[in-house]
């Protein structure tokens, strides 16, 4: 999953600029202290994991980003099992809930007991498995699709994380928008344009030249994970090295950076303020879609009408995210969290929680329930959304090979094509600076 | 106490000096020794210690507490600065002076340096000039002064990320509300986001407007001190409002700018929350061409994006270094800055 806005924060945004002090000279050494302290110091350590005395309750906390649909789920686990009480800690967005992580398993203690992963860095966390629980268990062989239990598996047949939602994308638009440029606005003849990018694009500049001051899509980053996702080896070749100089990767990037110039970008940066400020500002037509993205567009865009979402995805199809739940090591009560954590991703569960917030279940048999394939959506013109959906997993054909470095070189080819739509470089200048990036990785 | 007795007459100085505040220790040491055994002289030895040392016990606190949580990190850093050591896996080969050269080479550590020290600038010398008028105008006799007092330290009572947040939304690139008054008086919007020196002043701004009312309150205080005969005599001479201001009221407050002179370097160049709430999302480190990181957010980015702490702890080090210096350069330009007015003032 990805995230909303940037709103909350935590440990990092408590150190501000110290000022105050008795003394001169004290002000200075110990602020200066404070300046390197900064990179000693290993963040907050909050350890509200503990609990479970002999008689009392197990607590366990699990962390999670965006929205995960889980708040009813976790009020009935805690009314059926007075034993292990859960506790939710949400965060905004992956961005966070990244920065969190990574800081906690340096400092060795403050993570919750389960922590939710985003599809796209669990290749990271599979590389540092010493710092998880192996949740290998046969009874649940076969629960999820193959790829999605194939991507929390490690080299040695560890499985690290369960599987919550998957991200099977299709196209979310707006039809009165569409109505105004003179294109079609019924779903299945609106899927009829956009086959493939060549088409998505097309239509988009026949959009753009009649509804000037509305972008064809929603950000340049967005349409780049669509297009990437359906790219075998984007950044890494199967053995891990990087390789970023690839002519498929070169391609998306100058398709992308040329539609800039052609207006089709709202050459905003996806979850910036001003992006999210765009969906009540008609900023765009159309956006690449996966099922948990609908929950941000109807967020995003309360009170607009005209959404609706068609059953066709450029190119065939594309995961696009879908998250994990894992069991750091640091957790007090492993057994707990993993019995909950297998409880909760487990097909009737995940049901309730697409049901929630449109969050697409990667277990097989979530997948045949009527609750999934008769679902429909009432802010997108009460589209099918549960069998369009189906039909898009069914479509996806390629999932891309994501070693350890992926979520870093991604976040790397995301700021070059910002550099590229904010105007501070050219596509060239911005194509130099992400390959020294990623040097550094 | 004994010495008590002769703080009462004699120099207030020589009484503070440990070793002379018994009153005439002379006389005492001899009369103990000839009237009781050891037990006396033991007692005594034990009062003198008590005068001698007692100040550094009842001060040591501090300094065992900045031992605990100062020194060690500093030197801790530094050792961390010249090993291979990972976020996750923790210390690795020892590399010598390896991460402090990849920091140098490293295209964003000057653009870093150069942010921070325009920020720096764009915020401290602004904000330094505006809390001395703010200063001066909070020290005439204002109608409920303590309002106006209590009024100018508000904005450093909310949180710098909520002022970040604020802040970034106001300066939103495309819907931010700045752009969109631009427009209706008929000017053309400003890319906050992406030039760099437009973002400098946003994030400038951020830092004056929380810091400004605070300094002022400082240099407030200092102001209250300075004799008022002085304004008496300034006035007899002619002088107007704003010539005893400058020639009476800022060289008369000398120590006090320094110190905020200073600290608002120190926080100046140790700049953090604000441009990283400035960032339009926490995946970006100062802009998508690092238009605004600073030298803490390079640490940040190479220690938690990088995850490599031998470069982070290399570059806290060189931040440590950039910062002594300049703060070593603004105290010696505010003292000729205080020799300069009192010169003029001889003249």
């Amino acid at each position: 999953m990805e995230a909303l806005s940037h709103l909350t924060q935590e440990a990092l945004v408590n150190r501000s600029t110290p000022r105050p002090a008795r003394h001169v000279a004290l002000a200075a050494v110990s602020a200066l202290v404070l300046s390197l302290g900064l990179a000693a110091c290993g963040g907050d350590a909050d350890s509200d994991s503990d609990g479970g005395s002999a008689d009392g309750p197990v607590e366990i906390t699990i962390a999670t980003f965006n929205e995960f649909g889980y708040e009813d789920l976790i009020t009935e686990w805690n009314a059926a099992n007075p034993d292990i009480q859960v506790t939710q800690k949400k965060v905004g967005t992956w961005d966070d809930a990244k920065e969190n992580l990574y800081t906690k398993l340096a400092a060795g203690s403050g993570l919750s007991d389960i922590e939710a992963i985003e599809g796209d860095a669990m290749p990271a966390m599979l590389a540092e498995s010493d710092a998880f629980v192996d949740l290998t268990d046969p009874e649940l062989d076969g629960r999820w699709l193959d790829f999605k239990a194939a991507a929390a598996t490690n080299a040695d047949g560890q499985m690290i994380g369960y599987g919550t939602d998957a991200g099977p994308e299709g196209i979310c638009y707006r039809s009165d928008l569409f109505k105004k440029a003179g294109l079609p606005t019924d779903r299945d003849e609106v899927a009829a344009l956009m086959g493939t990018w060549d088409d998505y694009f097309a239509t988009g500049e026949e959009f753009v030249s009649k509804v000037p001051g509305t972008a064809w899509y929603d950000s340049t980053g967005g349409t780049a994970q669509a297009m990437l996702n359906q790219v075998e080896n984007p950044f890494e070749q199967s053995d891990n090295t990087v390789d970023v100089e690839n002519p498929e990767l070169e391609a998306v990037y100058a398709t992308l950076t040329s539609n800039v110039e052609k207006g089709l970008s709202t050459q905003l940066t996806q979850w910036s303020d001003d992006w999210t400020a765009s969906f009540q500002k008609d900023g765009f037509a159309t956006m690449a879609c996966p099922g948990w993205m609908l929950g941000v567009v109807s967020g995003n865009a309360d009170g607009v009408e005209g959404w609706d979402f068609a059953n066709v995805f450029p190119g065939g199809g594309g995961n696009w995210g879908g998250s994990f739940l894992v069991v750091p090591k640091q957790s007090e009560h492993p057994d707990e969290a993993k019995e909950f954590a297998a409880w909760i991703t487990a097909p009737e569960q995940q049901v309730k929680a697409f049901q929630a917030i449109g969050a697409f279940p990667s277990q097989v048999e979530a997948l045949q329930t009527p609750e999934v394939l008769d679902m429909t959506n009432e802010f997108f013109n009460n589209a099918p959304v549960g069998q369009i959906l189906s039909d898009r997993a069914a479509a996806i054909t390629v999932q891309p090979y994501k070693g350890p470095k992926y979520s870093d070189i991604l976040q790397a080819f995301q700021a070059a094509l910002v550099r590229v739509d904010d105007g501070s470089n050219t596509p060239e200048e911005s194509w130099e600076t992400f390959l020294s990036d990623v040097e550094q990785l | 106490m004994p010495h008590d007795v002769e703080v009462k007459t004699g120099d207030a100085a020589q009484a503070a000096s440990p070793g002379s505040s018994s009153p005439d220790p002379h006389d005492v040491r001899l009369s103990a020794r000839r009237t009781s055994g050891p037990r006396s002289a033991w007692r005594q030895r034990l009062s003198r210690w008590d005068v001698r040392f007692s100040p550094y016990v009842y001060i040591s606190p501090f300094f065992i507490l900045f031992l605990i949580v100062g020194m060690f990190p500093l030197v801790y850093t530094a050792v961390v600065s010249v090993y291979d050591w990972s976020l996750i896996g923790g210390k690795g080969e020892f590399v010598g002076l390896q991460n402090y050269r990849d920091v140098i080479e490293n295209p964003y550590f000057l653009k870093s340096a150069v942010n921070t020290i325009s920020i720096f600038l764009l915020s401290s010398v602004p904000q330094i000039l505006m809390s001395l008028a703010l200063a001066g105008l909070l020290d005439t006799a204002l109608r409920g002064a303590t309002i106006w007092r209590m009024g100018v330290l508000l904005p450093f009572v909310v949180a710098p990320v909520a002022v970040g947040i604020i802040f970034g939304s106001l300066f939103g690139d495309r819907y931010g509300l700045i752009n969109e008054a631009l427009g209706w008086v008929g000017l053309p919007s400003v890319a906050w986001h992406t030039d760099r020196l437009a973002s400098h002043l946003a994030i400038a701004t951020m830092v004056n407007w929380r810091w400004t009312g605070y300094n002022a309150l400082i240099l407030l205080a200092a102001m209250q001190s300075v004799p008022r005969d002085l304004y008496d005599a300034a006035a007899i001479d002619g002088a107007n409002r704003f010539r005893q201001f400058t020639s009476i009221t800022v060289p008369s407050i000398k120590p006090t700018v320094v110190f905020v002179v200073i600290t608002s370097t120190i926080g100046g160049l140790q700049i953090f929350a604000e441009p990283r709430m400035f960032d339009s999302t926490l995946a970006q480190n100062g802009g998508s061409d690092r238009q605004f990181s600073t030298m803490t957010m390079l640490i940040y980015d190479f220690g938690w994006h990088l995850r490599d702490l031998g470069r982070a702890s290399a570059t806290a080090w060189l931040l440590f270094l950039l910062i002594i210096v300049i703060a070593l350069g603004n105290y010696v330009l505010s003292r000729r800055f205080g020799t300069l007015t009192k010169a003029r003032r001889r003249r």
